[in-house]
């Protein structure tokens, strides 16, 4: 149901991969290693111990605090750009150089890359899971509340599965 | 090298290397001696791609340089049922990256092999263990960089100059305090894996020093503990002190700095860490052992074969037992006198790669039982199994019940 209040926010964040990009936000509280974390193929989250295993981030801004774990996530994030499962965007509240490699190497090699936005704690925190947000090439991140655009915030690939 | 005077290849590794320098917030870059590639080791297009243009490109490397596991096991691929397609993939990727120079060690324990760094030398090391080995127990200076900036570094020799290259980056940033675990247990390799796999979960980054391992802590625990951590968490490098080298005293670790903050890790933690390891029950019915992630060492096959002559009897028949290892550990293997002991409990021995770069475990296995944290951690998603985490005792007993157990461990009491 569209409607409401029209209310949008805009925070300033860091860009430390510059791109331009729009979606709903998947928000999580927990790191992730790409490798071992998510399937390129699919896009889907299949880390079994992350808050958001099952998740599919495909054309998502993928919310989450920072990269870790393996070193191969960055090969992830490009196989993911290339296939086309790759999230919009990726914020988080702590630059992963990792994740940021992969998003520059698919750039140099295909043109085509996801912009990595780092925002401060409190920011970060303000984003709501469903959230469509307007992600800028200078790291201005504009928030649309979902309320305002969406009838149901949480689609049914939000959901998580048992394993 | 951007001007294009070194070659075409050079130059694109200058320009990934300098977007990298404004992520990494570095002034300038700095010259490294060696390098590790990891990015040989995932089977993907654009990997493959990538490797393939920088050969076109006429890429070679400029430093020692040592390739990690790649998807393939070069020897025994056709026994394992590997596609052809899939094979040949593999083989383009690896002859890739050795035409650029590289050394084919195809390992993720590159320091229990050839070209083990020296301490305080510079090196651009991918493979999230082999980083954390590198920093923490040879005192080696490397970032955590990811795949195909390693070979971006070994081609130009330069990485940003920032982060763990620097002295003043690397010390201790939080004490954990062992207090209260049984000495028993601060020798049982089962320690160093929970420990791991806590501190990851607890810090998922900084640089946490540890007080109270005993300096009887082996290469092969210390490869554990720092294997979990960065699977767990994206730890780089730890201390321990009297164990690892920046560590002997406490005001070293801590460069003269006052311990803050100050956390006590008792029982009760790593039991927790113990206990998140394994998602399979007691009982279940197995389907694979996987030892070796990382890649098995010489002395892990001395104890393995000794675990095996103590239980005398043979595996369960629907249970494989896979170990993981290099060419170079296999080597040794060859010379020593006890591979027909593994042998004869049918352990395979794969060589150059590992279970989750290769398609070597059935897609229909649905459990699988590790000594390894890195391999708890990640199976559950990577391979779609449940997975239980045991001491290599525990392994060996199991695979010969065909169902998961656990013998008698301090773990399970309490």
């Amino acid at each position: 149901m569209l409607g409401g209040d029209s209310m949008e926010r805009i925070l300033i964040g860091k860009p430390i991969v510059p791109g331009s990009a729009k979606g709903r936000a998947t928000v999580s509280t927990q790191p992730i290693s790409f490798w071992g974390g998510i399937n390129p193929r699919t896009g889907e989250v299949i880390d079994r111990r992350h808050d958001r295993s099952g998740t599919i981030i495909t054309g998502k801004i993928f919310v989450f605090p920072r990269g870790k774990g393996s070193s191969t996530s960055s090969a992830v994030l490009m196989e993911s750009i290339k296939a086309g499962t790759a999230p919009a965007a990726i914020i988080n509240t702590k630059v992963d150089p990792v994740l940021a490699l992969g998003a520059i190497v698919a750039d140099e090699l295909y043109h085509k890359t996801v912009p990595v936005i780092v925002l401060s704690r409190e920011d970060f925190d303000s984003i709501d899971e469903g959230d469509y947000l307007i992600v800028g090439p200078d790291g201005k991140v504009t928030i649309k509340s979902h309320a305002h655009f969406y009838s149901n915030p949480k689609s049914s690939d939000t959901d998580e599965q048992a394993m | 090298m951007l001007g294009g005077q070194c070659g075409d290849a050079a130059r694109l590794a200058m320009s990934i290397l300098v977007r990298m320098a404004e992520v990494y917030e570095a002034p300038e870059l700095m010259d490294v001696t060696q390098a590790h590639i990891d990015g040989c080791a995932l089977m993907c297009d654009s990997g493959l791609e990538f490797a393939e243009n920088l050969v076109a490109l006429g890429a070679r490397v400029s430093i020692p340089t040592t390739l990690n596991m790649i998807p393939l096991d070069l020897q025994n691929w056709g026994r394992l049922g590997i596609p052809e397609e899939f094979a040949n993939k593999a083989i383009r990727i690896a002859r890739a990256y050795t035409d650029m120079g590289c050394i084919p060690t195809w390992t993720c324990a590159p320091y229990q092999g050839y070209l083990t760094p020296r301490f305080g030398q510079q090196i651009a090391w991918g493979e999230s263990n082999a980083i954390v080995y590198a920093n923490s127990v040879l005192g080696a200076r490397t970032n955590r960089y990811g795949d195909y900036m390693d070979i971006c570094a070994a081609i130009t020799g330069r990485v940003p100059k920032s982060g763990l290259h620097l002295k003043e980056n690397r010390k201790g940033q939080s004490l954990l305090r062992l207090v209260d675990i049984q000495p028993q247990l601060l020798r049982d390799d089962t320690l160093y894996v929970a420990l791991g796999h806590f501190i990851g979960g607890l810090f998922q980054e900084g640089i946490p020093v540890i007080e109270g391992l005993p300096t009887s802590a082996t290469n092969d625990q210390l490869k554990a503990l720092g294997a979990a951590a960065a699977s767990s968490g994206a730890v780089a490098l730890f201390h321990a002190i009297g164990v690892t080298p920046e560590a002997n005293t406490l005001k070293e670790a801590f460069q003269g700095e006052v311990p803050e903050p100050v956390i006590n890790v008792c029982f009760s933690d790593l039991r927790r860490a113990w206990l998140d390891l394994s998602t399979a029950e007691e009982g279940a019915e197995l389907d694979a052992v996987v030892l070796g992630c990382p890649h098995f060492s010489y002395a892990e096959f001395q104890q393995l074969a000794q675990i095996i002559e103590e239980q005398g009897r043979l595996p369960h028949p629907g249970v494989r037992v896979l170990v993981l290892t290099s060419q170079t550990s296999y080597a040794l293997l060859q010379r020593g006198n006890f591979i027909d002991t593994l042998l004869s409990f049918s352990v395979e021995i794969i060589l150059d790669t590992c279970v989750f770069h290769s398609p070597i475990i059935s897609p229909d296995a649905k459990v699988i039982m590790t000594n390894s944290g890195k391999c708890a951690y990640y199976a559950p998603g990577e391979l779609n199994v449940q997975v239980a985490f045991g001491s290599m005792r525990d392994c060996i007993r199991s695979a010969i019940e065909g169902a998961v157990c656990w013998g008698e461990t301090a773990w399970k009491e309490s």
